[in-house]
């Protein structure tokens, strides 16, 4: 019947066959991956067919050894004993079977569930920073959990779809052995079921989508309503959303309406049918007994046969119906694990850079997104220890060049030398350590503020107040109810967002770096609190420090300026000289003290 | 398949495909119903209110079913149809077993021996019988559904509109998503209930009643022993039932842990490559994935040893039918087909208890979600309109703020006995920290809430006797993110007409533009008025849904304006459009404005100070930085900062955990 039924998945727009042979290999994938609670669960619905059918054998045996002779001339009381042990056995047996079934069938999803996850999350650890930026973080969470589970649910009836195969075929057989007459019975009524049972997945498939949208459009509705409650207030617009709500729920019931009609049709077939031919049989099987051709036993267990055939059509539908779904969130994740990694530095890149404030020189430095250039030969040099502001226009670059100095991109061409050394070949884990960069977007664990710090790392507490202090946090921190231990984002403790720059930044001065690049990292930040800091880190650190800056106040802080346009180091000097000299750059810091863009 | 094997030692109805069991298949087969095998997938609805998420009482299941009928009586008409079909559908289901004794006994093993008219006589009539019923199962269950989803289409619309009549205090931020989820998710788990389990409970209980009875009919003794076989599974199946509760509990729980785990690492993947925490990273993943898979196995475990239990029990029941209808039947005057009749009547009885089981599960989380949707619609609305409203004079309005506090339900104190006036046609500019009770201010003058103590007086009528239309076509509130609907831009700015002005022709809304000098904008627009501004008005930028907001509030003509000023980026040229759109929308016009830049406050007619939910300093701008108070101090530190220009924000403000902090005693960044 499976051949027959492959292409159930009706209003996938892809050529059946081929999502069925995909459908395949995705459940062989799965099979392979885990085949030992496979194994087992596939014996446990093994033994649950047999002893499916072997209940109605045992069934039929014991109205002929034990019930109709008792009522004929009497039983030994041990073969009644016998009779109902036999009954009990077989259920005992049926039973562990279909615990091992499930058991270990849900072993098998959710061990696969995890490989797809496990999967997924490695990819994530592995591909370029740019990868996120092309990818919303909320379909990056859906492929872990929604896809790992959507492409392995359909496992779960995979097992009782082999033991149902099992069960037919023995039902099929005992039922020809009783007698022939009474399978032709049995014949004529399963194609029938089983054809039923696919024009009912077919049919039901379009109209439970439907619902489902509309579901999602109601959704939406109430979303954007609430959303905008400030506005539908204050304009009185209530009635005209509750309205606007009333027919999109109206669709949402006529929608659930069509698929209540189908149900209400079919479903009661599916019961109905298999009374019809217990009727049926009865009728033929009264005729058969009464010439002697079958027992009164042989009729109870072909009636009872036939209650089991009833319901495989049911999984094995099931099963087709989920594989196209199934098969669509697999090539989801497949999706996510073809993304290509991010270069790994070379073998010889084991140079370590130089202690203390690094020196900065970049020459011809080119990188691009895609076909775009941002950097375009550009050169800059920073003396150890100087603090540089980086000023340009959005988009021109800085934060590319922040990313390139701390080597999270490659260059496509030019050199960056740190302390004298080439980037590519200064070992990765120096480069960590003396270059610190700080992102604007402050990102925070949900963990305590040491963990935040420190990333793992034994450090004495004192180091970790040195650091808060340089980040002038200390005292936030210290009024924290737990202090050092306090989780982030604990009910009742929210930090603000210069109060969480300030902690990023302390994580950042921790590792007493040699080279501070702050990519617009303290926006959020008090001037005067970051003019404290800066000042401060001058006597403390003595690091190099590069700050992309959109405040004058900022700008006010460095040594000297340095003005990005169009890929390039357009100028560098002092404020006062590039406002009277660059006109660009003037007509930004005018912009900047008009509190346009920050 | 939610009963896949239930189905037993010999036999009868494995799929039973009663309407109940129908609804369970749906759920199981369609995307949003649990997975296959009654494995419940974890985590229904987001769990906003800890405190209500918890397990119901008998008792308060009880109240919310009455409070519930009483909220929807369409749902009494349910009772009483699915009691019909259960009727119904135990009759039909029961007839079989009925005729396999009736042919046994009367027309195959009876002293007549075989009678073939009574055998397919009786085979016809049963037949009839089960094609009748398949008619009356079918218009039950349409009936059924019919008046279940009028009753949710009535529910969910009254809760929605409920949710907009609250005050605005209950539309938070935090709260929106709870409130959306009393809408749909809510109502969802009603929806499941009432089409599967509600009807699974009665159909259920109906069907073994009716079992139980057809059995003690034949033989009460044999019926007894049957009983006396299931009696264990009333103790062990509410046993493993609270079990695997819990199990799913923990599951939902180390989901949750692990998809955080997963949002940190795609949202710190910056901080993860600076610092090469990939190590770390995949430690902390690896033992969330894994506690996952453990508290899932845990919970399988439960569920598959739950499934074979009514199986074995029923063999036992079936095992002791036989020893006993063997051994005594033939004194207490049985015959064959009725022992016989008794293996199909005890296999009738599996699947209503492995279903009833179920449903336990469902019919929980069900009350949970319609507790709160019941919840809501207990939540008084706080601002009652006035039966007969006084109309609000035309032009320039004057606000007479007299001695108002305000609280929030749960009783924290937001404005402590506030007393100001705001002359006519005057610009006043509001500063103050987050959480000084600038913006909840701002919110009573427009009556999206009323004051606990005092009044608010806008052109010399009290808003709570203002006449809720004139209200608001006189007075306009701007909000800072400017919402749009995700409609066209012409219907943005056309339904600043409110609901009683009519319909803006397209010749009002774009003079709306003109007169705030935008008509240039429009015209820059390929589609202009039918530009489609896309869901939150996302197809714009966030200058430009700013332009429409402010459009949509000219074309209203109000007398009062009151504008909460954005703090996000805007492009120079946008930046200039807007100043030069607030001025003339200004133009005649009482407007209050939340300030967060320098300039607004600046150049404003009065300054308000709030600190701690009073008015700490109240002058121009130049007397404020004369006196040398807050406000001064508070301009020194802005001078150091013209760039980011927020007064508050996301600044560095004493919120809860930096309160006097020595870094920011003003705390304006």
């Amino acid at each position: 019947m499976s051949a027959v039924d492959l292409p159930t998945d009706g209003a996938a727009p892809r050529p059946a066959a081929s999502l069925a042979r995909r459908g395949l290999r995705l459940l062989w994938l799965s099979v392979r991956t885990h085949p030992r609670p496979f194994a087992v669960s596939i014996l446990g619905a093994v033994v649950f067919g047999a002893t499916a059918v072997g209940g109605t054998w045992v069934i039929g045996r014991v109205t002929d050894e034990v019930v109709v002779p008792a009522f004929r001339d009497g039983v030994a009381g041990t073969t009644v004993a016998l009779g109902a042990a036999a009954i009990v056995g077989v259920a005992v047996l049926r039973s562990l079977g279909v615990f091992a079934r499930r058991y270990y069938g849900m072993k098998a999803v959710r061990g696969m569930q995890r490989t797809w996850f496990q999967r997924v999350t490695d990819t994530y650890l592995r591909v370029p920073l740019s990868y996120f930026g092309a990818h919303p973080t909320g379909r990056l969470l859906a492929h872990a959990d929604a896809d790992a589970e959507r492409a392995t649910v359909v496992l779960q009836p995979l097992p009782l779809s082999l033991g149902v195969v099992v069960l037919i075929v023995l039902s099929v057989v005992s039922l020809a052995l009783i007698d022939p007459l009474l399978m032709l019975v049995g014949l004529a009524l399963f194609p029938a079921l089983a054809l039923l049972n696919h024009v009912y997945s077919r049919r039901i498939e379009e109209p439970a989508a439907r619902a489902q949208a509309r579901l999602g459009e109601v959704s939406g509705v109430a979303h954007e309503s609430f959303d905008g409650a400030l506005v539908v207030k204050t304009l009185g617009l209530e009635d005209r959303e509750v309205a606007r709500l009333r027919r999109s729920a109206d669709r949402l019931r006529r929608a659930r309406l069509d698929v209540a009609r189908l149900r209400a049709t079919f479903e009661p077939v599916f019961e109905g049918l298999p009374n019809l031919g217990t009727i049926a049989l009865l009728s033929v099987g009264a005729w058969r007994i009464s010439t002697g051709a079958i027992s009164t036993g042989e009729l109870v267990q072909a009636m009872a046969l036939f209650n089991i055939l009833a319901f495989p059509m049911r999984v094995v539908g099931f099963l087709l119906e989920e594989l196209p779904r199934a098969v669509v969130a697999a090539d989801r994740i497949e999706g996510v694990l073809a993304a290509p990694s991010r270069p790994q530095p070379p073998a010889d890149a084991q140079v370590p850079l130089p202690a203390g404030p690094l020196a900065v020189e970049v020459e011809g430095l080119r990188f691009g997104y895609g076909a775009t250039p941002v950097l375009d030969g550009l050169d800059l040099a920073l003396a150890p220890g100087e603090v540089v502001a980086l000023v340009g226009a959005t988009g021109s670059g800085k934060s590319s060049l922040c990313h390139l100095l701390a080597g999270l991109h490659q260059p496509e061409a030019g050199t960056i030398r740190l302390g004298g050394v080439d980037l590519r070949r200064a070992s990765p884990a120096s480069v960590r350590s003396q270059v610190a960069l700080v992102f604007q977007e402050s990102f925070l664990f949900a963990d305590s503020v040491r963990e935040n710090l420190t990333l793992g790392e034994p450090v004495p507490d004192d180091e970790v107040w040195w650091a808060l202090a340089r980040a002038r946090a200390d005292g936030f921190v210290a009024r924290l109810p737990a202090g050092l231990d306090q989780r982030i984002g604990e009910r009742g403790v929210t930090l603000s967002g210069g109060q969480r720059q300030r902690l990023a930044l302390a994580r950042a001065l921790l590792r007493r770096p040699g080279l501070l690049v702050l990519d617009d990292a303290t926006s959020a930040v008090d001037p005067t609190v970051e003019r404290r800091i800066l000042d401060g880190l001058r006597g403390a650190l003595r690091a190099t420090t590069l700050i992309v800056a959109h405040r004058l106040s900022t700008i006010a802080l460095a040594d000297r300026v340095v003005f990005l346009e169009r890929g390039r180091i357009a100028a560098a000097g002092t404020h006062d000289e590039l406002v009277a000299t660059v006109p660009a750059y003037a007509a930004l810091a005018r912009a900047y003290a008009q509190g346009a863009t920050p | 398949m939610r009963r896949d094997d239930t189905a037993a030692p010999g036999a009868p109805p494995a799929a039973g495909a009663e309407a109940a069991g129908a609804a369970a298949d749906l759920l199981a087969s369609s995307p949003v119903g649990p997975a296959l095998d009654a494995e419940a997938p974890p985590g229904p609805p987001p769990e906003d209110e800890p405190s209500d998420a918890g397990p119901l009482a008998g008792a308060g299941a009880l109240e919310v079913l009455r409070r519930g009928l009483a909220a929807t009586p369409e749902l009494r008409r349910g009772v009483v149809l699915s009691v019909a079909m259960a009727v119904v559908t135990a009759a039909g289901k029961l007839a079989v077993p009925v005729l396999v004794q009736q042919i046994l006994d009367r027309g195959v093993l009876g002293p007549e021996g075989f009678r073939p008219g009574f055998v397919h006589g009786a085979a016809a009539v049963t037949a009839l019988v089960v094609l009748a019923l398949y008619g009356l199962t079918r218009a039950t269950y349409l009936r059924l559904v019919r008046t279940s989803e009028a009753s949710l289409l009535a529910l969910r619309v009254r809760a929605f509109d409920h949710v907009h009549r609250l005050s605005v205090a209950e539309h938070t931020e935090q709260r929106r998503g709870a409130l959306v989820s009393r809408v749909t998710s809510d109502i969802e788990t009603l929806a499941q209930f009432l089409e599967w389990g509600a009807i699974s409970w009665i159909v259920n209980s109906v069907m073994i009643v009716a079992t139980f009875a057809v059995m003690a009919a034949y033989e009460w003794r044999l019926a007894l022993v049957a009983l006396v076989a299931f009696l264990p599974l009333t103790v062990l199946v509410p046993a493993l039932q609270r079990r695997q509760l819990a199990a799913q509990d923990r599951v939902r729980t180390a989901v949750g842990e692990s998809l955080s785990e997963v949002s940190e690492t795609v949202a710190g993947a910056p901080v993860i490559q600076a610092y090469g925490l990939e190590d770390r990273a995949r430690r902390r993943l690896r033992s969330a994935i894994d506690r996952q898979y453990r508290a899932y196995l845990t919970a399988a475990r439960y569920v598959a040893a739950m499934f074979p239990l009514g199986d074995l029990f029923g063999a036992c029941a079936l095992a002791g039918v036989v020893a006993v209808g063997a051994t005594w039947g033939p004194g207490w005057g049985l015959g064959v087909g009725e022992v016989v009749a008794f293996v199909f009547l005890i296999n009738l009885l599996l699947n209503p208890i492995a279903e009833l089981s179920e449903v336990f599960d469902q019919t929980q989380i069900a009350l949970a979600g319609w507790r709160k949707v019941l919840g809501v619609l207990a939540t008084p609305p706080d601002v009652p309109e006035p039966a007969e409203g006084v109309d609000l004079p035309r032009g320039p309005l004057e606000v007479e703020v007299d001695r108002v506090s305000f609280a929030y339900r749960d009783g924290v104190p937001v404005l402590h006995d506030i007393s100001v006036r705001l002359p006519a046609g005057r610009s006043i500019a509001i500063v103050g920290e987050t959480g000084s009770g600038k913006t909840t201010f701002a919110k009573l003058l427009c009556r999206l809430a009323d004051p606990t103590a005092g009044t608010v007086r806008v052109g010399g009528v009290d808003l709570r006797d203002a006449d809720p239309a004139a209200r608001r076509r006189a007075i306009r509130l701007v909000p800072q993110d400017g919402f749009l609907f995700d409609a066209t831009l012409g219907d943005n700015v056309r339904i600043g007409l409110g609901a009683g002005g009519g319909a803006a022709d397209d010749a009002q809304v774009r003079a709306a533009f003109e007169a705030l000098g935008l008509g240039w904008w429009l015209d820059e627009l390929p589609l202009g008025l039918d530009t489609p501004v896309g869901e939150r008005g996302g197809r714009l930028s966030v200058g430009e849904r700013q332009l429409v907001a402010l459009a949509r509030a000219q074309v209203g003509d109000p007398g009062l304006l009151v504008l909460d000023e954005a703090t996000s980026a805007v492009d120079a040229e946008t930046e200039r459009a807007l100043a030069r759109a607030l001025e003339r929308l200004s133009e005649g016009r009482t407007m209050v404005t939340i300030a967060h830049r320098l300039a607004t406050a600046e150049s404003a007619d009065l300054v308000l100070v709030f600190d701690g939910g009073r008015i700490v300093e109240q002058g121009t701008h130049a007397e404020l930085v004369a006196a040398g108070g807050t406000y001064a101090a508070l301009y020194r530190s802005w001078l150091g900062n013209t760039g980011a220009g927020a007064l508050d924000g996301d600044g560095d403000g004493p919120g809860q955990a930096d309160a006097g902090g020595p870094t920011a005693p003003i705390s304006a960044r």
